[in-house]
């Protein structure tokens, strides 16, 4: 099969890809040295590609909608609000205190909280019009930013510049502190849907022949909220919002294995991003010696794309 | 047999459906008529638990629809909606598998694979089976879904205007398929038409809504006369016998 065989060919460049930003320019003196920083690296980018890969994927089949991903709707900045909150309330102090395992548990239950809240908002209404969603999206989107700032100006410019190396995390900054826990976390969340990722196709028709195929909708969909706010909070937190990239593979995955299959879209969404991510990480790295982070690479393109993407759906 | 208990929604304050009350007979072809926004398409959402209700009850064979689980559920109704845009590329014979997933869980077995075979014999789309769904004309798409429908193999099948925008010729096909669904296998059908006359000429059994109300209900010479579709319709009707069918011209 084709679709087979092209996952097997992304297989392979993605394992070239991580072999040689593994391995790429090491020397008998440094190597111990150098991989103890590159592996953890490494699986941070492969984390953050497949839970970016994943919900966006998720996120689009819920909503019927080629364009959206959670950061489309403000996820993400949500997460930096919670952030920004915390500081504001407790002060930078008190979170280097309870330390950054704790942080994280704390933002990933209050974004699954909102999650549940923007369920009952979008998802349980009888008459679901994607413009409204995109609206509120765009508009929470906004209010949160806008929040943010609000506090990040009342605050000791200490603590704002604690607030300040979470907003542009990126992958030279990665905060790998949290890293096994969000491993851990994104496992357990991945494990916890397991059993309805066969309804993704399902989904995939609409609600009213997902209902009529006995699909529990209401349920589903709460449930792969919960899970996408669980992976945008592991990629925002290690790395900080890049906003286009899960649009960008989601919808190359598509393009490229052309299925509505998720079995083969998820696997090659995430095949895509890791590429994408390491092989930016090595440009970035080796070739531009850290002069531009990759994140702007990829909003570019992201962006670009993007518009590609609408000015096609307008044609149709 | 499903039974509607008087059945209340509303959307803001205007009533859609206003204490409807029914029941449908099984292995029957059942059709709803009446003005557009007379509550027949909301009835039948209700019905098949797309939409919920405000006040009432709905059993199916006696059981409260509410109380049952999805799957099985699933496996005894069955609802084909009007807008079937779909937002992925599908070939028929995939479309048509989407039908076994109650049964399947997404797993086709070998006797998933004879029902959809039956299927498309059933609806002649055999040769097609391996085509886009965007590459066929109307009335094989609307086919293509009474074949997924078919092969979800429920008692009751449930239609919201499956003749919208089709000719002639593709109605009839359809309809033909839906009497022999009723003759053959048994099922029962519920169908929401405007074509009057094709309700006249294929229904066993009328009901006419209006405003949220059914006005009035029975068999094909109850309903098709002068007097009780003037009521509905609000609009001059002639109903004379052609061929031993009912024929209204309203034009």
């Amino acid at each position: 099969m084709k679709t087979k065989q092209r996952i097997y060919i992304l297989s392979a460049a993605l394992l070239i890809l991580v072999l040689l930003y593994l391995l790429l320019g090491l020397n008998p003196f440094i190597w111990r040295y150098a991989l103890s920083l590159r592996i953890p690296k490494t699986i941070a980018l492969l984390l953050v590609a497949s839970s970016i890969a994943f919900s966006s994927t998720v996120f689009q089949t819920l909503t019927n909608n080629r364009i959206l991903t959670p950061s489309v709707l403000g996820l993400d900045s949500l997460y930096l609000f919670i952030q920004s909150l915390i500081v504001f309330l407790f002060g930078s102090s008190t979170l280097a205190r309870l330390g950054e395992n704790f942080n994280f548990i704390l933002s990933v239950g209050l974004m699954v909280a909102f999650s549940l809240l923007l369920f009952q908002l979008l998802f349980k209404r009888e008459e679901r019009n994607i413009f409204f969603l995109l609206l509120v999206g765009l508009v929470m989107g906004t209010f949160f930013q806008s929040l943010s700032t609000f506090m990040q100006v009342l605050i000791d410019p200490n603590e704002f510049l604690v607030i300040q190396n979470r907003m542009f995390a990126s992958f030279n900054n990665m905060n790998t502190e949290i890293l096994w826990l969000a491993l851990i976390i994104s496992f357990l969340a991945v494990l916890f849907t397991l059993k309805d990722l066969k309804n993704l196709d399902i989904l995939s028709l609409g609600r009213e022949n997902a209902i009529n195929l006995g699909v529990d909708y209401d349920f589903v969909v709460k449930k792969f909220l919960v899970l996408i706010s669980i992976l945008v909070s592991v990629s925002t937190a290690l790395v900080g919002p890049i906003t286009f990239l899960g649009l960008l593979v989601v919808n190359l995955a598509r393009e490229l294995l052309r299925t509505f299959r998720h079995k083969y879209l998820i696997v090659g969404a995430i095949l895509i991003a890791s590429i994408a991510l390491t092989f930016g990480q090595l440009i970035a790295e080796r070739l531009l010696n850290f002069s531009t982070p990759i994140s702007i690479i990829i909003n570019f393109i992201g962006g670009l794309y993007f518009i590609f993407l609408l000015l096609k759906e307008s044609k149709i | 047999m499903i039974e509607v208990k008087s059945v209340v929604k509303q959307y803001g304050r205007k009533r859609v459906l206003d204490n409807v009350s029914l029941k449908i007979e099984k292995g029957k072809i059942t059709s709803f008529i009446g003005p557009n926004g007379a509550g027949k398409s909301t009835l039948l959402s209700i019905i098949s638990r797309l939409i919920g209700k405000d006040e009432g009850q709905v059993y199916l064979d006696g059981e409260l629809v509410d109380g049952i689980d999805c799957n099985s559920f699933a496996r005894k109704l069955s609802i084909l909606r009007q807008s079937n845009h779909l937002n992925v590329r599908l070939t028929v014979r995939e479309l048509v598998s989407f039908g076994r997933f109650p049964y399947s869980e997404g797993k086709l077995r070998a006797e998933d694979l004879d029902h959809i075979e039956r299927a498309l014999e059933y609806t002649q789309l055999k040769e097609e089976a391996d085509k886009y769904l965007d590459e066929l004309s109307g009335g094989q798409r609307q086919r293509a879904f009474i074949a997924m429908v078919i092969a979800q193999d429920t008692e009751y099948i449930l239609l919201d205007e499956p003749l919208n925008n089709l000719d002639v010729k593709h109605s009839v096909e359809i309809m033909k398929i839906l009497r022999r669904l009723v003759g053959e296998l048994g099922k029962t059908v519920v169908i929401v038409m405007h074509d009057i006359n094709f309700a006249s000429c294929y229904s066993d059994y009328i009901v006419a809504f209006n405003k949220g109300q059914i006005v009035k209900e029975g068999n094909v010479e109850e309903i098709i006369n002068k007097d009780v579709l003037e009521d509905v319709y609000d609009t001059n009707f002639v109903v004379q016998d052609i061929m031993n069918r009912r024929i209204c011209f309203y034009y």
